[in-house]
């Protein structure tokens, strides 16, 4: 009797595992940091070569201003004490000690990717395992040694060939919104902190403000966000700091911009949580909703006044609120056992 | 090409391309004029492209020399071993003939017991096997299968003859590797394949996902399908992923499942899903923690309460392994004739069991001539090749041996078929096996190819992965060359 089989219809269309949500979430965060890394790395590295020699306290100055907006500056002083042009671009390219190194991130990211290769196309899977092998191969060292500019030109390409073909090849399912909200969340906070690194270089002594160095800095404040040119479009020639800001912050159509990050952000969150009787109003959809909201109904005058370095702290802590809730609501599953005994276990099954 | 011209010792081996007066044999005859139309250097050339492939594919094994356990892919040999039509159907037949034994094995020896009444297999063997699960006597499995997925290991021996080496019953690996290699060869040599009339390898993913579907829970129009992984870090995990995205069906973790009033179900960002059948990769032992070892994170608590209930079924089903025990494989052949009445079409490699006092006695006195193997390990450890090992080595397994005899069994050498491998620039012989990969559903189904293992090391006999082996595609013609 020839019978037909059964399709399994009912898993193709089901609602997606939420360690596969997770990984997706994960994935696609790690990708979008180690680029942003590699950004803020390489437009500094420029910029302290333009100034070689200006002033000597000014690189170990700058580059702990850049410790501390990205957030590593203690486990930093823990592992080198003070911060020069050498040591610092290898922590947070290379070390894996540091959890937010490009190198890290991009292991992070693989091993998402590589929990979840069934369900992400081969193409994504291939050019986040390529990027893994470039930075794990020798001539990534090489590279570096030989100058910067090519590694990190060849990181950010990597990343922005996964976010195209994550565009090209991934279906448009409740999988593709924690990809973007992934993405989103990382590039909001990212551009918080570029902002702030600004705040923590020492202020400029009068005869500063204003001066080369001074707007070298803010240049390289919209070059580690991608902005610069379309900044120069918007206004035409100028770079005032509170202009940079406000652009940054509140442009409805740059796309690292907070406000643009925020408003798209919301957009997914709502498919992400809205519309489930299980979840009926969740804090995180009210969290992004108010953040959105704030941004909407202020300006950088309320932001200056606030002080752009508060203003900014509070976004910080508006979304890591928002992730971990996201994560909590529809990641449910109890805590992880003992990692180590989670490998171990994971090894000893025998593949016959 | 001048691989041919270059000298190839085929020494006394029984070699898979070359016949006894040095002849190529009717089925490789193809192969060698292709090679013979190219250079070394494109030789070279797809060689390199086809290892980056699977570098970049990520087509890679995990091996645990250090604490970060690396990753490596698998060697592939890019000459192929070919399996002329009658060759294959007798090999299928042997297959097909042998599962349905182990098969009905199992269900006996789990309900009536008739072949230990009988004593055609000692009961005390089957008793003592550390695979044997009490606990599950007396349970019908769904559709009366037990091993859906197998994967026996055959080799040739010096006059070419097909052998069982062993059974592998619990989590047979490398059908994935299988499916890669034949699409790695059609890009390093597609023409080759038109005039060469291979059969595909392709249908397997379908027929798995045909045969776990056989055995849904009845009811149930929409079985949920999951492959069950132990999680990234376990050697096989790609191969996990690839056959659920073969199958399209979902890879999930232990934690991801979750148990309430006997029923399995995924969770998901939508709520719980429930699940109907479970491919796992997972060992008994690790199932479920509430009834097999209680350190067991991996697993699932409830899961054995569920299948008991009969509102998830497993493949394969649980207690197998004490049919893939190497003690009771040399009951196989008794088997055969015992519940079909017929002969074995694919013979056992003589074997010595340590438990019986006569053999035992043979082992003690001739271990440095013979290949001993404990009876529940896999992947070639906890081995002994008597005439390549050290006096101490041979020393301290007989100790083991004599200490716990129920552990032990003792095999004579094979000499391994060899077949033409390349080895850092000229083709030289090595010793290989073949995995074919057989699948229980309605009927009984072997997939016309394999995975045909070769040990890359001069004069070595142990082609697992693990232990420094590669793979070839293997090809199973329509007809004879």
């Amino acid at each position: 009797m020839q019978t037909t089989p059964k399709a399994p219809a009912a898993q193709r269309s089901g609602p997606m595992l939420s360690r596969v949500a997770h990984s997706l979430y994960w994935m696609s965060l790690y990708i979008e940091r180690a680029e942003n890394v590699a950004r803020l790395l390489d437009v500094n590295l420029q910029f302290l070569l333009d100034f070689q020699g200006l002033s000597e306290s000014l690189p170990q100055e700058h580059w702990g201003s850049i410790l501390a907006s990205s957030g590593g500056a203690e486990l930093f002083a823990e592992l080198h004490g003070e911060p020069d042009s050498q040591n610092v671009p290898e922590f947070l390219a290379f070390d894996q000690r540091n959890p937010n190194s490009i190198l890290s991130c991009v292991l992070s990211a693989r091993e998402n990717a590589r929990m979840i290769r069934d369900q992400i196309s081969s193409e994504m899977w291939e050019v986040i395992n390529e990027l893994y092998l470039f930075l794990r191969a020798r001539n990534a060292a090489e590279v570096w040694r030989a100058g910067p500019y090519e590694f990190f030109q060849q990181v950010k390409r990597y990343s922005h060939q996964f976010q195209g073909l994550a565009d090209s090849t991934y279906p448009r399912s409740e999988g593709w919104d924690f990809i973007q909200f992934g993405k989103l969340i990382e590039r909001a906070d990212k551009t918080t902190r570029i902002l702030d690194v600004k705040y923590h270089i020492l202020l400029p002594t009068a005869t500063d403000v204003g001066g080369a160095v001074d707007t070298a800095q803010w240049h390289a404040v919209l070059r580690s966000a991608s902005a610069l040119d379309a900044y120069r479009r918007y206004y035409v020639h100028e770079i005032l700091p509170w202009k940079v800001a406000d652009f940054l912050i509140f442009s409805d159509t740059f796309p690292r911009s907070l406000c643009y990050c925020v408003g798209r952000l919301d957009g997914y969150l709502h498919r992400i949580l809205g519309d489930s009787p299980a979840r009926p109003r969740a804090p995180a959809a009210v969290a992004a909703h108010d953040l959105l909201a704030d941004l909407k109904s202020r300006d950088i005058e309320y932001v200056l006044q606030m002080g752009l370095h508060e203003f900014l702290i509070e976004v910080q802590k508006s979304l890591d609120r928002i992730g971990d809730e996201v994560v909590q609501t529809t990641m449910f599953f109890p805590a992880d056992p003992e990692p180590e005994e989670h490998q171990h276990q994971q090894t000893q099954q025998q593949q016959q | 090409m001048s691989l041919f011209t270059t000298r190839y010792e085929r020494a006394s081996f029984f070699d898979e391309m070359f016949g006894a007066s040095g002849e190529f044999r009717p089925h490789y005859r193809r192969l060698a004029e292709r090679l013979d139309t190219l250079s070394e250097g494109e030789f070279n050339q797809r060689r390199a492209a086809v290892d980056l492939a699977f570098l970049r594919r990520g087509v890679t094994f995990t091996v645990y020399d250090n604490t970060e356990g690396t990753e490596r892919i698998f060697p592939f040999d890019l000459l192929p071993r070919i399996i002329p039509a009658r060759e294959w159907t007798r090999i299928e037949a042997g297959l097909i003939q042998r599962l349905t034994a182990l098969n009905l094995f199992l269900h006996d020896i789990y309900h009536e017991q008739k072949i230990l009444k009988d004593k055609v297999v000692p009961a005390a063997q089957v008793f003592s096997a550390k695979h044997f699960r009490r606990e599950f006597m007396n349970f019908s499995v769904p559709r009366d299968v037990y091993v859906h997925i197998c994967g026996s290991d055959l080799i040739r021996d010096h006059d070419g003859n097909y052998m069982v080496l062993e059974d592998n019953l619990r989590c047979p690996s490398g059908a994935s590797y299988m499916i890669e290699n034949r699409a790695a060869m059609r890009r390093a040599f597609p023409n080759l394949f038109e005039s060469y009339r291979v059969r595909p390898v392709e249908g397997y993913a379908e027929t798995l996902l045909k045969s776990l579907l056989h055995i849904a829970p009845a009811g149930c129009d929409h079985p949920n399908v999951v492959v069950l992984t132990p999680g990234v870090c376990n050697s096989a995990y790609f191969e996990h992923t690839f056959l659920a995205r073969q199958m399209g069906v979902p890879i999930v973790e232990g934690r991801d499942l979750v148990v309430r009033n006997s029923c399995v179900y995924m969770r998901t960002i939508g709520g719980l899903v429930p699940v109907h059948v479970i491919y796992r990769r997972i060992d008994d032992d690790f199932l479920d923690p509430t009834v097999f070892r209680p350190d067991s994170v991996l697993g699932v608590p409830g899961l054995v309460g569920a299948y008991r209930s009969g509102n998830v079924s497993l493949a394969n089903s649980i207690g197998t392994g004490v049919a893939d025990d190497k003690v009771i494989y040399a009951y196989v052949p008794k088997m055969i004739r015992y519940y079909l009445d017929e002969d074995p079409i694919l013979p056992n490699v003589k074997t010595y069991l340590a438990s019986e006092p006569a053999d035992r006695k043979f082992i003690l006195e001739n271990i440095g001539k013979l290949v001993v193997k404990s009876a529940n390990e896999a992947g070639g450890y906890g081995m002994l090749i008597g005439p390549a090992s050290t006096e101490a080595e041979i020393a301290d397994f007989r100790a083991k041996v004599a200490a716990q005899p129920r552990n032990f069994i003792a095999q004579d050498p094979i000499q391994l078929s060899r077949a033409p491998t390349w080895c850092d620039g000229s083709l030289e012989g090595r010793h290989i096996d073949l995995r074919p990969y057989i699948l229980h559903g309605e009927k009984i189904t072997v997939t016309p190819g394999g995975l045909t293992r070769v040990a890359l090391r001069r004069g070595s006999l142990v082609v697992n992965s693990s232990q420094g082996g590669g793979s070839k595609d293997t090809w199973v013609l329509q007809g004879d060359d």
